[in-house]
């Protein structure tokens, strides 16, 4: 049943956006990331990411419509190991995602913006690109040494 | 996939939620209905054991958010224990331990719910 939801090879990921998918897409992350060497902290900090990209396109993008597409590309070399994300759903401008304000979300009983904002902080370099009716495109990298940290 | 569980152990007025497993967005509205169910039965003095949660995503930390408005006007609290350093590096990342009160093992946190309500009586 699964196989009829996703596409995948080494480096590719197509999956449905449902919530229910998340935890399949942080097992590609971790193969990959692991055959890519990286150390398990990096490794984690680049699942969480991923994690938060996704849910992000799952909820805004799609709005919780199970079956919009998402296709995640790993491109990994010697310098950095970066994740690209491509959905079809409704496009937004990163720019006016404000950081997150604990105090206000606990006063306001609501929340919103933690998951870019740990996005930002765990990977070295995100990148948002948007044709608008047509697709976007989050790409998250990380900058890896010899030692793979 | 049974990738998350939550189980509630009451010892005297205090209510332990202990998590297992993975909390995303797609595991998060169990801890929702968890939570919910407690404040519902006007249980507020609430500890909340990560001990065998193994990963956790802004979706999970956002319902700690939700609630813990609601709980403190009724005079109790979450208090959160037993974190793993990988989970309470995300607590810290997103500024939590300003605003909740973080501890190493379950029973400090009881510990503290009980001193503050001898100091109450």
């Amino acid at each position: 049943m699964k196989a009829e939801k996703s596409k995948q090879n080494k480096n590719m990921l197509e999956i449905k956006s449902r919530t229910e998918n998340l935890a399949a897409i942080r097992s590609f992350i971790n193969s990959a990331a692991t055959e890519a060497g990286l150390t398990k902290e990096v490794i984690d900090n680049i699942i969480l990411a991923v994690d938060e990209a996704c849910t992000n396109i799952i909820k805004h993008a799609y709005k919780y419509s199970p079956d919009g597409r998402i296709i995640i590309t790993l491109k990994p070399d010697k310098k950095t190991f970066t994740v690209e994300i491509i959905d079809y759903g409704k496009s937004f401008d990163p720019n006016i995602v404000p950081n997150p304000d604990l105090q206000k979300y606990v006063d306001q009983g609501r929340v919103g913006g933690l998951g870019m904002y740990l996005m930002k902080t765990l990977m070295d370099e995100v990148k948002y690109y948007s044709v608008p009716g047509k697709f976007n495109q989050v790409s998250l990298s990380k900058y890896i040494n010899s030692n793979g940290r | 996939m049974a990738e998350f569980s939550t189980s509630v152990s009451d010892k005297g007025e205090i209510s332990t939620i202990y998590l297992k497993g993975f909390l995303d967005a797609h595991t998060a509205p169990m801890l929702e209905n968890t939570i919910s169910g407690l404040i519902d039965s006007r249980k507020y003095s609430i500890v909340v054991n990560f001990q065998e949660l193994a990963y956790i995503s802004s979706a999970g930390l956002g319902v700690f958010m939700a609630f813990i408005e609601k709980v403190r006007e009724n005079a109790g609290d979450i208090k959160l224990s037993a974190m793993s350093d990988k989970v309470y590096n995300i607590f810290d990342l997103l500024g939590f331990p300003l605003l909740y009160e973080i501890y190493k093992t379950e029973e400090e946190a009881i510990n503290k719910f009980k001193e503050t309500k001898n100091l109450e009586s």
